[in-house]
């Protein structure tokens, strides 16, 4: 009888295709990853069936549990042109470049007018403890300085628009307008909300992104009837 | 294993080929174990955070009474949002201290999904309807929403105000506008709670001892 011949060589397949395209997948994942600033702010927003995405030139306020209000605004351009304006605003505010650069390369923040100069200079454990000890922007009557970063940061929009070359009719266009969000924690007292809702309204905003979780993407809230 | 051969040394002066004979070869298991792990990690954080939006508008005027005369007596809904998290009443028609009835609700699909679906069936049916067309693409998506906005804007389609109190958690403002958004409810606004509806609410709660 022959004998059937055992090949001898270990059996071994040629991965190098199959790393080539892990690497390819892990360098395009990490180039295109955009790593989210640090939030000083936790909020858990409410969660919804709205499938709407954030938009990307957004002015974001946060309103946490304690009804504490923070505020942001994309794009590094319009950052520095809507400090610019606030400091013409505030004209006890003066910052130095160091300070300026804080600024635009930071997120969210929660400071009056008068902290922030501090806030732009703290290291990092100091930053936190002033995040933690923060009452958040004034929202009050007398001294709404939410409305004047609403405001500044509408006119740092405007100037970043104007540089561009965007007319009127083009910001009329969603994708390139800017876009006002609200997030707040789902425990927030409604108060709270709008009264950051109607200082937009006082200077002519009332369209408004929730921010929401899908939902479906976390446990479904199984304590609507059952506890007390 | 993925695995590197050398493809054999370079000559030698003499011309001879004097290199050693097994080849040259790196274990790369290590790293493609890596490699794989940073992908599963960016994999999963990239589509992690994506965070959605809910669009609400609010109306010009922060007192807009006037929209009370204009309302039709059967199609008004009013959903009540009181302190607590299960305080969800509501009321058809418009309020009356002696004899408006506060019915409790909630946010599940038998609560206020399936009253306002049972409310307004004949214009929910139509929107549905006209949605089905626009997914099967016989329409224009300007047609849609000129249809749709006809339909949901018409004099019989539904109208819901959402009342609140100061203290009414805004996860049940959210959860309210949501469940109108899944009746196609475009006729609505949220308002501040009058105080003889508040009234009511503590009433009705004390009463069903919630």
């Amino acid at each position: 009888m022959p004998k059937i011949k055992v090949p001898k060589s270990a059996p071994s397949l040629d991965m190098t295709p199959m790393v080539d395209l892990a690497f390819l997948l892990v360098t395009f994942f990490m180039l295109t990853a955009k790593f989210r600033n640090m939030e000083p702010v936790e909020a858990e927003p409410p969660s919804a069936t709205s499938e709407i995405q954030l938009p990307e030139k957004v002015m974001l306020v946060t309103v946490d549990k304690e009804g504490r209000v923070f505020f942001d605004i994309s794009g590094k351009k319009i950052r520095e042109y809507t400090l610019g304006h606030l400091m013409q605003r505030y004209p006890t505010m003066q910052l130095t470049q160091t300070q300026i650069d804080n600024f635009v390369n930071m997120g969210t923040f929660g400071q009056s007018v008068a902290n922030l100069p501090k806030y732009l200079t703290a290291d990092n454990d100091m930053k936190e403890q002033m995040d933690k000890l923060t009452k958040g922007i004034p929202t009050d009557s007398l001294d709404n300085q939410l409305s004047a970063w609403i405001l500044d940061g509408y006119q740092g929009f405007l100037d970043d628009a104007n540089e561009q070359g965007l007319t009127t009719e083009d910001l009329k266009d969603k994708k390139n307008g800017l876009s006002y969000a609200i997030k707040a924690d789902a425990e927030t007292e409604y108060a709270k909300v709008k009264k950051v809702v109607d200082t937009f309204r006082d200077n002519s905003i009332y369209q408004f992104n929730m921010v929401t979780n899908l939902k479906g993407s976390e446990a479904p809230d199984a304590k609507v009837n059952g506890d007390q | 294993m993925a695995e590197i051969v050398d493809g054999g040394g370079g000559g030698g002066k003499h011309g001879k080929k004097t290199a050693k004979k097994g080849s040259a070869r790196i274990d790369m298991t290590p790293m493609v174990d890596l490699a794989f792990l940073l992908l599963t990690f960016f994999v999963l954080a990239a589509t992690l955070a994506k965070p959605k939006a809910m669009e609400i508008i609010y109306p010009k005027e922060a007192k807009d009474d006037d929209t009370k005369t204009k309302l039709n007596k059967d199609l008004a809904t009013t959903i009540l949002l009181g302190e607590k998290e299960n305080e969800v009443y509501y009321y058809k028609g418009f309020f009356k201290p002696d004899s408006t009835v506060l019915e409790l609700s909630n946010f599940s699909k038998d609560g206020i999904r399936k009253m306002l679906l049972d409310r307004n069936r004949s214009i929910i049916e139509a929107v549905n309807a006209l949605k089905t067309r626009y997914n099967n693409k016989e329409m224009s998506k300007e047609e849609y929403q000129e249809q749709f906005g006809d339909l949901t804007g018409a004099d019989e389609a539904p109208f819901v105000i959402v009342k609140t109190i100061p203290e009414t958690k805004y996860k049940n403002v959210i959860n309210a506008v949501d469940e109108l958004e899944i009746c196609n409810v475009r006729k609505r606004a949220i308002q501040d709670m009058a105080e003889s509806e508040a009234i009511a609410v503590r009433q009705r709660t004390a009463e069903l001892g919630l």
